[in-house]
This record gives structure tokens, sequence and C-alpha cells, in this order.
């Protein structure tokens, strides 16, 4: 039970960070590596917030808006100036990159290499017990958290014009165009909410472990990977289910096989789905092989 | 003069030897794109080769020769069983189903013990010298450089610009990127198997996800147009850390993190405005220079 109830808490942060990678790859086809990097600022500039003596509810937002805007400067410098190329993707993969470097090394210039914590007394400690598994206040709140930003971006691409265009963009540009959408706003508010859940992501897993540094994306991006491969490139439930998926599998791995195989999992995953089934779980069937 | 140059030799020994690996590495990943297969394995190949040599000659007592030769050939054989399944993904899902490959490799050499694990094996013998990583590397680049001029150069240009119309034209793609890959995988291999017996240890967290972007960002930088660009962003990267350790306390910051901002700062100019690497420069130079002249006669 209480491996469910570690697992989950897992799963809810990995699925709130692939949501926001796999909302770009689907918008664009273009695999935005630097997201790992604004879930990592966006823990850092919540934690300079906390700093400055904000209370951790105020705070969270605000770094979780600072992760957007960080996204639509990331869509203006590393992916604008790429789109009409022939080979976008690729070139887009690496601009990205590059990007993710300039954002570390950012981090490590402002807050040096070492591990920083949340001043003592931001989290709540308070534990209860459910069906024998301790449960603390904070793994509620980070359950909760993210399950309402599952339901309200779900609300955002099913019910509002920002979200229809979204979806028109994604399945051809070139139409969405066509029939008067502003193709360029559309892309950079995907940005914008795409950054903005993984900035909520990399808030959260600060909060979770009580650790910030400026490499901590890095195990995570991967991870974050595996989940939208698994889950379908550009699906969202996909994403959610994929997520909550591996932080199971992880956290049983842990305890049945020893923490230094954890990593292994997502990775040989990764490798046989894309072998296995390329479209993953919930992807629509499309062209993936040559 | 002559201990001059001596001294001079020992100081910068290992950015050397460090600029005909990551020279070795480059043109790893070179290959693969060569024929537009963005394929991120090759931090796994190098472990690979890296650790075949360095059992061989630890624990097989073999001549360095022979595990020389099995860094190359051992990885080369894996990238088979590897290859004939992701090299039917396109783009970005091959590029990540190799990123996933490199990261299995990396986490079982974590968790075998034979091989201690995540501190890796140490005081292998000193085999490699700097001439030799060299004399290896001139090698390479001349079997590359032959490559692109030969008929099978041409295929795998064709392969790059358009797949589809290449294997419709009788090419038989699949063989040719395969082929690729393999060969992609010995280099790295062989830059493992160097790196080991020149730096006396290995350890599964030098062959990580950052290894190879750092080979990604070497062929970037320079150029894949040719062979040049990936041996010219390798030398300019391993250098430029070095040119720029004194500039760091000057700016009053740490050199690592300078590091990382110049480089990534120099990847994003390159990619934005010279697609082509900075061995276009040159050519882009002359020609503004030969138009500059016509325009004047």
């Amino acid at each position: 039970m209480q491996q469910v109830v570690n697992g989950i808490f897992l799963g809810s942060i990995y699925a709130l960070f692939a949501l926001g990678y796999t909302l770009v790859f689907g918008v664009l086809d273009i695999l935005n590596l630097a997201h790992a990097a604004v879930f990592m600022l966006a823990a850092f500039v919540a934690l300079a917030l906390v700093g400055h003596g904000l209370h951790i509810l105020a705070a969270f937002p605000l770094a979780v808006l600072g992760a957007g805007l960080l996204g639509v400067l990331l869509e203006r410098v590393a992916f604008r100036p790429l789109r009409a190329r022939a080979d976008s993707n690729i070139s887009g993969l690496i601009s990205s990159l590059a990007m993710a470097t300039i954002f570390e090394a950012v981090a490590y210039l402002v807050w040096g290499p070492n591990v920083s914590r949340f001043p003592f007394g931001t989290i709540p400690e308070s534990q209860f017990h459910l069906g024998g598994a301790v449960i603390s206040r904070l793994q509620v709140t980070i359950i909760g958290v993210a399950v309402a930003l599952f339901v309200a971006l779900t609300w955002l691409v099913t019910r509002t014009r920002l979200g229809r265009e979204v979806r028109a963009v994604a399945e051809s540009p070139r139409a969405a165009r066509v029939l008067g959408v502003d193709v360029d706003r559309v892309i950079a508010w995907s940005f914008l909410i795409s950054s903005a859940l993984g900035g909520a992501a990399g808030v959260l897993y600060a909060l979770a472990f009580n650790a910030i540094q400026p490499d901590m994306g890095r195990g995570v991006e991967l991870k974050g990977l595996a989940v939208i491969v698994l889950g379908g490139m550009g699906s969202m439930p996909g994403a959610v289910v994929a997520g909550f998926a591996l932080g199971l599998t992880e956290v049983f791995v842990v305890a049945n096989l020893g923490a230094s195989w954890r990593d292994a999992v997502s990775f040989a995953g990764l490798f046989l789905i894309l072998v296995l089934r390329p479209r993953g779980l919930f992807g629509a069937a499309a062209l993936r092989e040559a | 003069m002559m201990e001059g140059l001596a001294d001079l030799y020992a100081t910068y020994q290992s950015t050397l030897a460090y600029i005909g690996l990551n020279g070795l590495l480059a043109l790893s990943i070179y290959t693969s794109l060569s024929c537009g297969q963005l394929a991120l394995g090759n931090a796994g190949f190098a472990a690979i080769g890296a650790y075949a040599a360095a059992l061989l000659t630890m624990n097989a007592g073999a001549p360095f020769p022979l595990a020389l030769a099995a860094a190359a050939v051992v990885p080369a054989l894996v990238a088979i069983p590897l290859g004939l399944p992701v090299l039917r993904l396109k783009g970005i899902f091959l590029a990540i189903a190799t990123i996933g490959f490199g990261e299995v490799v990396r986490i079982g050499l974590v968790n075998w013990d034979y091989v201690n694990g995540a501190q890796g094996l140490v005081a292998i013998p000193q085999k490699a010298s700097v001439g030799l990583i060299w004399i290896v590397l001139a090698a390479a680049t001349l079997l590359l450089w032959r490559l692109r001029g030969s008929k099978w150069g041409f295929a795998l240009e064709a392969i790059r610009q358009d797949e589809p119309a290449a294997r419709t034209m009788g090419i038989d793609t699949a063989s040719y990127k395969l082929a690729m890959l393999m060969l992609g995988a010995a280099l790295a291999g062989l830059a493992g198997g160097l790196e080991a017996h020149f730096t006396f240890m290995v350890a599964p967290n030098g062959f990580g996800f950052s290894r190879v972007v750092d080979m990604l960002v070497f062929a970037v930088v320079g150029g894949i147009a040719s062979v040049w660009g990936p041996l010219f962003g390798a030398s300019f990267l391993t250098v430029l850390p070095e040119a720029m350790r004194d500039l760091a306390p000057l700016l009053g910051i740490e050199p690592g993190p300078l590091r990382m901002l110049v480089n990534g700062l120099i990847l994003l100019a390159v990619i934005l405005f010279l697609p082509q690497g900075l061995v276009s420069l040159g050519a882009r130079w002359r020609e503004r220079r030969a138009a500059r002249a016509r325009r004047a006669a």
C-alpha cells in the first residue's frame, strides 16, 4: 500500500512533466530538450521567492508563470527562426539543447553547484495514516495540484477556442493557417502552457525531495522521454497514464530489485516500445517509420 | 629549444590526446548523420569499446593491438541487433531509441559487479600514446574522406536527401544505414578503448547522455557537410576551455559554468546563423571577397 502511494505520488510529477513535453511535440513534431532546464529553473525561482519571504502558496504560481514566460522566450529564440527549414525537427532538437545548456549554466552561475534547500518550515510536516500507509500532507497536496492541472489542461484543450486552435495546428499547420488560425500565436501559447506545466512539475519535485540543483533536470528529461514514447508521442491522456505507470513501476523495482535498477526500467521500456509498438499505447498510427 | 617543446608537450599532452579522442567521437556521430540518421547511441558504443579493450588487457593479458581491434569490432557487432529494428524509425524516434540504448548500456555497467559497478575499472595499463590516438584519427579521417567521393558516398548522400526516392532508385537503404551505424559504433568504440588506455580508468558515468550530446555538439558546430567539420568542431571546442581558463577568474566566475555558457551560445549561434557549421565561414568569406572583386572589376 505504501508503495502504491509513493508510486502515484512520483507518477503524478512524471505525468505533469511529460504532459508539457508531449504538448509541444504534438503541435510541432519537435522534441524540446530544454524542457528539463525550465523544470529546474522554475524550482530555483520558487526557492528564490520563498527566500524573499513569500509563502510557498504564492511562490508556486509565480514560478509557474515564470516558467511559462521562459517557454515563450525559448520558442522565439530557439524554434521560430528554424521553422521554415526542411530539417527543422533535428535542428530544433539541437537548438533546444543549446538553450538547455545556457539555462543550466545560468543556474550554476547564480545558485552554484551545491544542493539548495527550501528554508525550514516551508513545507508542512504533518502526516496521516490510510490503510497501513503513511501519507504526508505534502504528498496529498502534490497529487492534488497535479490532478487539478490535468483537469484544467483537458478543459483547455477540449473546450476552449485556444484548445481547438492548438489541435488544428497539431493536425496540420498549413490547413490551420488557411482556416484563419494565427499559427505563430498558437505555437507561442503551446510553449507557454507546456513550460508552465514543466515548471509546475519542477517546483513540486523540488518540494517533494527538498533538493534543488542545476543538473536536477537531466534524469527527469530522459524519463520524460520514456513517458511520452510509452504514452504515444503527442498523446496527452497517454502521457498521464504512462507517467503513473512509470512512477509505480519504478517504486516497485526499487523495493524488489534495488535502487540501481530503477532507471533501467524506463530506458528498457522506451527502447522496447519504439521497437515493438512505435506509436505507443495511445498514439495515433502516424508515419514514424521510413 | 627542444626542452621548451618537451615542456609544452608535457603541459598540453592531455589536451592533444582529447583533441584526437573527441575528433574520433565527432566522426562517429558524423557517419550516421552523413546518411541523414540522427543516431545517439555512441556514448554506449564508446563504453562497450572501452570496457571490451580494458578487460582484455587487464584480465586476459591480451596484447594491446588485439584489445584495440576488439574495441572497434565488439561495438560494431552490437550495432547489428540494435540497428536492425531501430533503423526503421525516422528522425527524432531513431534519436530517442538510441538514447535509450545508450542509457541501458550505462545502467547495465553500473549494475555489473564483475566490472566494479559505478566505480568502474582502474589501473588499466597505459598503452595509448598521443601519437597513436592521432594515427587512428588520421586513418579514420582518410577512410571517411575516401568514402565520401566513392559510389558509396553518393548512395549515402542520396539517402540523406530523400530516403524513399533513393530506395526507389534501387539503393539498398537499409544495408547502407546499418553499415554506417556499425562504422560509427566502431569509431566510438576505438575512441573508448584508446581513452581507457590513456587515462588508465573507465567508469560508466563517463558515458552518459551528456557525453553523446558533447559529440553531437562537436559535429554540428564544426559542420556536418564534410569530414573536416566534425574534426574542426572537436578541436575548437576542446581547446577553447583551455584558452578560457585564464579568462574565468578575470570575469569572476567559475571555469565550469563559463565553459557551459560559451558552448551553449556557440551552438545556438551556429544552428541559427551557420547551419553548415563553422567550417563554412571560410567558404562564405571567400565568396564575399570574390563578389567584391567582381564588383570592383
